[in-house]
């Protein structure tokens, strides 16, 4: 069917069978790319049943999904449904926090809507502390995922290039070469040289030529949020794989509470159905996988009088150390074309900053945009002009925008953090989130440092600087991370060096919310690694049992 | 300031037409040409009015779309009715969206005739305009469930807009040969401007 207005059509019938599997061996809560890629890499040897809070989506209606995307009816949430009673929440920080910009509910989770950027933490990010002074380190080092980093390359599938002089050290290239430098990124080339500043290739979670019998990215432009092509690594891929193998996948099955026993057991995930059931799906292992905001949410809406903190909660830290990396940028206009808006990613960026960072500055990457200003056929769908003077406004707002952005490290903060809201419930009649996002001094300081960057490379450029997103003007990457922290003491996380709960002896948490610092790369592919490793340790206790 | 953009004289192609119809999705009719068969009737007799409850039959929907379109597309383009003729193909599909397109169509038949006393095809470009702007269209906000000055803004004005300017020859005239929605392929990012 066509048309923005069709989607949903096609969603999964109501009434399919979304009761229990009966003798799982693992139960995972959440489809995004950490549930996907676990269910993936267990089912071959073990029952595996995944709980996912949202729908599956139909594949045939990604197209309308892009119509939403450039039609101006629609908003960001409504392109995959996000929103409503279901995904309420509350505000309660110093900024603002757009939580349903943010994230995709649903079979894939957020990497339906994400921009596919696949960097690998630098070595210093682990260890924050020790190498910077400020923050804690992690309770493992980059050598620990480094194998992982690669593995989950090949199962996302990357395209990326070995240019970059900032970038950790990797043991084998890519799997896909990275894509071309953009003509804008060649008129960077020139400014940043002159200022003697590095750009190189960035990685993309995109295919660059045809891979895992996906296509190669054919320039829909719209990566963000919905690629129609499917070159554009989603978590649907291991969702089905895990599937193929037998694993059971259930949609619209939110899990509301974590069961436990007496001996610090989880022995099963209650779930809500949509005729109106709870179900309880029993396993030996439970792996949360449903992000940095629902993780820490479940556990504590599952406190019992054995825990009545939450679940997992002795150290109380569950839902603190709330972060998101910080957006930099800064744009303007040339006198010459710069050949905006052809994709919707981007393909340059500069590392040479990041690993600078101390206790006054943090780390941050910088990143050359290829989708600068408007977009002419969003732009030509508002405004009461048509005809000739609509053309008009889109030649003259059309064709000459640079712009830079970037991404700042912000530091773990025990006020910035996830807990329940008192009076608001979802249609479950659950506490929602409330969120607390607070900023300290360091990132945004470091966010005026990243601008004068930018705004120095774009006046090499000869640009006339029309805007620049500074520390009144920052928002979030929509990367949620750090509330349910890893740390070798239970009394300062919340999971161990493994990702299992300190005070569970069969639960694990799979997402960026085990992050203890954020450093300033996009965290997916970090997720993804971090992922296998856990089912690896998954898979080793329940070989040993 | 002379960015070397197209002289403002281009034709739509049936390649323009799959375009739009590959951006924004159809279930039928990317093959161009492929419309239901009906009864060929002159702009002038054709019944382009709601008839009782029914909504407005293909011909119908064409005649006016195309109408629209030569009003609200910049005047150096031509090729418009085998554009939109093709474009329709895939969009009028049966579904809720091709449901939207026709009562919106009929809405603004119905004003051409209420207002002008002629169908919107037998209007002058210049009344054609107006209709559009005395139905609120120009200042409106698309809305699919909204007033009928909102639905018209969404299933007839931004239809066509959207189906124009996702094509490559719509993105042509503003300077962007891979506009957004248009699968044009991972190259002409890197290359300079022509």
């Amino acid at each position: 069917m066509s048309g923005a207005e069709s989607v949903g059509v096609g969603r999964a019938d109501g009434s399919a069978d979304r009761t229990p599997v009966p003798d799982a061996d693992v139960c995972v809560v959440g489809a995004g790319p950490a549930g996907a890629l676990i269910a993936d890499r267990l089912a071959g040897d073990h029952k595996v049943v995944v709980l996912d809070a949202g729908p599956r989506f139909d594949p045939a209606d990604r197209l309308a999904r892009q119509e939403r995307a450039i039609r101006p009816f629609y908003d960001r949430p409504d392109v995959w449904g996000v929103g409503g009673v279901r995904d309420a929440h509350e505000n309660a920080g110093d900024r603002f926090y757009p939580l349903n910009h943010a994230r995709v509910k649903g079979v894939g989770g957020s990497t339906l809507h994400w921009q596919g950027m696949v960097m690998r933490l630098h070595e210093d990010d682990f260890n924050s502390g020790t190498a910077r002074g400020i923050g804690p380190d992690w309770p493992i080092d980059y050598a620990d995922l480094r194998p992982y980093y690669a593995e989950a390359e090949r199962e996302l599938g990357v395209a990326g290039a070995s240019d970059n002089p900032y970038a950790p050290p990797r043991e084998e290239p890519h799997p896909m070469p990275a894509f071309e430098p953009s003509y804008s990124d060649s008129l960077f080339a020139e400014a940043c040289e002159s200022l003697g500043i590095d750009m190189h290739s960035v990685p993309n979670a995109r295919n660059s030529e045809p891979y895992d019998d996906r296509s190669p990215c054919v320039g829909y432009g719209t990566c963000q949020p919905v690629c129609p092509s499917g070159a554009k690594y989603d978590a649907t891929v291991h969702v089905e794989r895990a599937e193929e193998q037998g694993a059971t996948v259930l949609d619209r099955a939110p899990v509301q509470r974590l069961d436990h026993d007496g001996d610090d057991r989880v022995t099963a995930a209650a779930y809500a159905t949509p005729d109106g059931k709870t179900h309880r799906q029993e396993a030996d292992a439970f792996v949360v996988a449903a992000g940095g905001v629902e993780t820490p949410r479940l556990l504590l809406l599952s406190a019992s009088d054995r825990y009545p903190d939450g679940l997992a909660n002795g150290s109380g830290h569950v839902g603190e150390f709330f972060m998101d990396h910080l957006f930099a940028g800064a744009g303007g206009r040339l006198d010459e074309p710069t050949r905006q808006n052809h994709v919707g990613f981007y393909t340059s960026g500069c590392d040479q900053f990041y690993d600078a960072a101390d206790e006054t500055q943090a780390p941050f990457k910088l990143e050359f945009l290829n989708y600068a200003g408007p977009s002419p056929v969003e732009s030509a769908l508002s405004g009461d002009d048509w005809g000739d003077s609509l053309l008009e406004r889109l030649r003259d707002g059309y064709g000459t925008h640079v712009a830079m952005g970037g991404l700042v490290e912000q530091l773990p903060r025990a006020d910035s953090r996830i807990t329940l809201a008192d009076d608001r419930t979802d249609d479950h009649g659950n506490p929602v989130p409330r969120v607390e996002w607070t900023v300290g001094e360091r990132a945004l300081d470091t966010i005026e440092r990243a601008n004068e960057i930018q705004v120095e490379i774009l006046e090499a450029l000869g640009a006339d600087v029309e805007w620049v997103a500074g520390p009144d003007a920052t928002g979030p990457a929509y990367h949620h991370m750090g509330t349910t922290r890893m740390s070798d003491d239970p009394d300062r996380g919340v999971v161990d060096a493994e990702c299992q709960t300190h005070d569970l002896t069969n639960c694990w948490i799979a997402s960026s919310s085990v992050f203890p610092t954020s450093g300033a790369m996009n965290p997916t592919l970090t997720i993804a690694a971090l992922a296998l490793r856990v089912a690896d340790a998954v898979d080793d206790r329940l070989s040993e049992a | 300031m002379n960015l070397g953009l197209p002289k403002l004289s281009m034709k739509l192609t049936r390649r323009d037409a799959a375009a739009a119809l590959a951006a924004l999705g159809a279930t039928g009719g990317v093959a161009l040409g492929v419309r239901r068969e009906t009864d060929a009737e002159g702009v002038g007799e054709a019944d382009t009015a709601r008839d009782g409850e029914g909504l407005p039959e293909d011909e119908t929907v064409q005649t006016v779309m195309t109408a629209v379109a030569e009003a609200v597309y910049p005047e150096a383009i031509s090729g418009i009715d085998a554009f939109v003729d093709g474009f329709l193909a895939g969009r009028l599909d049966g579904s809720s969206h091709d449901e939207g397109i026709r009562a919106a169509v009929a809405d603004v038949e119905s004003a051409a005739r209420s207002w002008y006393g002629a169908p919107v095809a037998g209007l002058p470009p210049g009344e054609r305009d107006d209709v559009l702007r005395e139905l609120g269209a120009d200042t409106a906000e698309e809305n699919p469930q909204g007033t009928t000055a909102e639905r018209v803004r969404y299933y007839v004005v931004n239809e066509l807009l959207l189906a124009l300017y996702a094509s490559p020859t719509g993105g042509e005239l503003v300077g962007i040969e891979n506009p957004q929605g248009y699968a044009g392929g991972a190259e002409s990012y890197r290359q300079g401007p022509p």
